[in-house]
């Protein structure tokens, strides 16, 4: 009979508000990042570079753009005649239907797809971060410590501690307490949002967590807390290396401008373990004669025939004579004119900016401006909703 | 709306480009920053709606074959009709084709079992953007037998001494093809012909002891037939020497030109690589360059075409050069007009200066 190993579920139906109009008509997973990816490549390209050829992609909002862009998983080798990639939208049943409650509901819900593969353990991952990692290392050592669950964690600066969920662990890694974004941290290690669970246990509380009228419904709400309980054995994997929430504006920006390092830590040219992602068709850049470019990442398909000054520039981007970007991201097929200036900013994707525009502010430290078809705002100016 | 199917001749190509034809043929040549000079041949037969393209390859074709898969680059991997790569391995012993007849003759089946009524053949050494279902509109209005495209070209070039050229009357009949070196029309080596009447003529070429299809086939029979000169007018160029490589790639780094091949409508595709967007250091100074992506660029690159994951290091200099996929300039080495094959390494504080009309040309893999 066959079996999978290991599946992952990658929950993928988020809205992201706090990107505000960067997410008004995609999901939080297929936003643009580091000049020619959307963020879900990196999941995705850690599972096929971790062997994981089995992911459920779990999507809810504004789900056009990802289930286009997923396709049939050719792009991360994952059109597999037995596995591969599935996109899971919530459905009906015969006694009706309802949306994803929360995250550990979603997983829930789809209960028959994982049976279909038998998997001894699943992967639970978020598509809104930015690293790359081994997920085969952390399985075993999951197999290792025979753990009933495994949170990968990494030690965040003390300072950043209580924005995060808190792993307390003893001498063995194993973890003793849970701290949902703590005012007074006991300790640096926050979850990033990633688990490895056995199967017919996490199936097991999933099942009891659906029949609780109380819960939320979700992984580090309800069930983390309920294993901790029942004092099911939890280790945290410790993971070491670049890893980053891009769920704001300002830390999208700031993790797209950590590539413009010489030696960033995020290293996207390693052919032993590539990004993949849909590649576009186009030509090689043209570098004009009265172009400058300095410090930047600039895709195929762009024209720059103006100044570029560390930034991140997508596919498809045409820029005009003495126009200025500096500290910016701009999204794909840009339209930039004559004697623009743009400064410390987010563009969205087929913007067009007319002659002589200047958006954004100069000043080091100043606000991320984003630009979307409204018009540009600073990022503070939208209230925080999420 | 008729149906075209394509055959990629590549029988008769001669692997002129010396050093980048050493391991590869002419076909499998990188071009244009990211592609190779099959794809133009293979996207405008793909934008033209033609869904089933056999390559016909005689020698060198590794390389070709890596390339082009199953031609998916192009949605090629139909389970109808798509791409067939045909080397010519045939052990018939009552065989009597010759020379590129004997492709025809032996892939008949690709030309009978194409879902097509015509069939357009071309090589793959004129660059160009065009559309093969305007050629069948007008091989259609003229009621022709077989239908030429040529281009009228501006300045003759060593290159379109190779050529064959055509002389033409009033309405656009061909009264000749041959070689004459003041003659401005240019045969591409493209022909659309109806596909019975293509099975005709290979018979008849083979009872005939003929060896080349076209040459004695369709050129040699001129008088009986009605041939069609079809003018192209877009961006062209015709690559078969390293002097005609390097100046049609620089021809690139003009906008016009470069906006005449690299049409949003009708795009050249080519295989995809996950190549990470190129990057331009601190202390880089880059103008007037074609770079693809995977560059990591240090250094001073001026005039030039980076293909694929090139490095410049820091105090490099390279101008007026095309320096293909993987090649490492290392800190302060000095490149101009030269050409380098994929997976060199020039290593630091080198000079290398070939002559602008002669460019100095480095073999697949050399360190120098």
């Amino acid at each position: 009979m066959k079996q999978k190993e290991c599946v992952a579920m990658l929950l993928a139906g988020g809205q992201g508000t706090r990107l505000k109009s960067l997410t008004k008509q995609i999901a939080k997973p297929a936003v643009y990042f580091g000049g020619k990816y959307r963020i879900i490549d990196f999941p995705l390209s850690n599972c096929t570079n971790s062997g994981i050829d089995t992911v459920g992609v779990l999507t809810q909002y504004e789900p056009l753009i990802l289930n286009d862009y997923i396709g049939i998983g050719s792009s991360w080798d994952l059109d597999r005649k037995f596995g591969g990639v599935s996109v899971l939208p919530p459905y009906m049943q015969a006694d009706g239907g309802d949306w994803y409650k929360g995250t550990a509901n979603a997983i829930y819900r789809n209960i028959k797809f994982l049976n279909q593969y038998e998997p001894e353990h699943v992967l639970i991952l978020s598509g809104d971060h930015i690293y790359k990692m081994d997920y085969e290392e952390m399985l075993d050592y999951h197999k290792t410590t025979e753990a009933d669950a495994t949170i990968s964690v990494l030690e965040v600066p003390w300072a950043d501690a209580s924005r995060f969920g808190i792993m307390n662990t003893n001498e063995s890694g194993r973890i003793v307490d849970f701290d949902e974004k703590p005012a007074y941290p006991l300790n640096n290690l926050a979850s990033m949002g990633v688990y490895i669970f056995k199967w017919d246990v996490l199936k097991q509380y999933l099942i009891e967590d659906e029949q609780d009228p109380n819960s939320s419904h979700d992984f580090g709400k309800d069930i983390i807390p309920a294993f901790l309980n029942d004092q099911k054995r939890m280790m945290a994997y410790t993971f070491k290396g670049y890893w980053k929430d891009v769920g704001t504006v300002d830390s999208l920006w700031e993790a797209n401008m950590d590539l413009l390092s010489e030696n960033p830590e995020l290293n996207l040219n390693d052919y032993s373990w590539q990004i993949y992602s849909k590649n576009p068709n186009q030509p090689a850049q043209y570098i004009a004669p009265t172009a400058y470019v300095r410090n930047a990442l600039i895709n195929e398909g762009c024209r720059i025939h103006g100044t570029v000054d560390t930034s991140v520039i997508f596919y498809g981007v045409h820029m005009e004579d003495s126009a200025l970007v500096k500290d910016s991201v701009i999204m794909p097929n840009v339209k930039i004119g004559k004697n623009v200036k743009i400064y410390r900013s987010l563009i969205a994707e087929g913007s067009v900016i007319e002659d002589n525009t200047v958006i954004g502010n100069p000043e080091p430290d100043s606000d991320i401006t984003l630009h979307a078809e409204e018009g540009s705002v600073m990022a503070t100016n939208y209230a925080v909703t999420n | 709306m008729d149906r075209i199917a394509g055959i990629i001749n590549l029988d008769h190509e001669q692997d002129l480009l010396d050093e980048l034809t050493y391991f590869r043929c002419g076909a499998a040549v990188p071009f244009g920053g990211r592609y190779r000079m099959i794809d133009f041949a293979i996207s405008n037969m793909a934008n033209s709606r033609i869904e089933s393209i056999a390559v016909f390859a005689r020698r060198k074709y590794r390389s070709l074959m890596d390339h082009l898969e199953q031609g998916k680059a192009w949605d090629l991997d139909r389970r109808s009709g798509g791409l067939f790569i045909l080397p010519p391995d045939w052990n018939d012993p009552t065989d009597i084709s010759r020379g590129d007849l004997q492709h025809f003759h032996n892939n008949m089946d690709f030309i009978n079992r194409a879902r097509a009524d015509y069939i357009l053949v071309s090589g793959s050494q004129n660059i160009c953007n065009i559309n093969f279902q305007d050629v069948l509109e007008e091989h259609k209005a003229t009621n022709a037998d077989v239908t030429v495209i040529y281009k009228d070209v501006d300045e003759l070039y060593p290159e379109h001494r190779l050529a064959h050229k055509l002389s033409i009357d009033e309405q656009n009949r061909v009264l000749d093809i041959h070689n004459d070196q003041k003659n401005t029309k240019v045969y591409m080596d493209m022909y659309l012909v109806e596909k019975n009447y293509m099975n005709e003529l290979i018979e008849a070429s083979i009872a005939h002891g003929h060896s080349h299809f076209f040459l004695e086939g369709i050129k040699g029979r001129l008088q009986e037939m009605n041939v069609h000169a079809y003018e192209y007018k877009g961006t062209h160029a015709l690559v078969n020497s390293i002097e005609s490589y390097f100046r049609n790639s620089r021809k690139l780094l003009d906008r016009e030109e470069h906006d005449g091949l690299f049409k949003e409508d009708s795009p050249i595709l080519t295989k995809v690589k996950n190549e990470a967007p190129a990057k331009y250091l601190q202390d880089s100074d880059v103008k007037n360059t074609l770079v693809a992506n995977g560059c990591l660029i240090h250094g001073h690159v001026e005039d030039s075409i980076l293909f694929r994951g090139v490095k410049i290091g820091k105090g490099a200099v390279v101008k007026n050069s095309i320096i293909m996929q993987r090649c490492e300039v290392e800190d302060n080495a000095v490149l101009e007009n030269v050409i380098i094959d994929k997976d060199c390494k020039i290593t630091g504080g080198r000079t290398f200066i070939g002559a602008p009309e002669k460019p100095y040309v480095l073999a697949k893999r050399k360190s120098m």
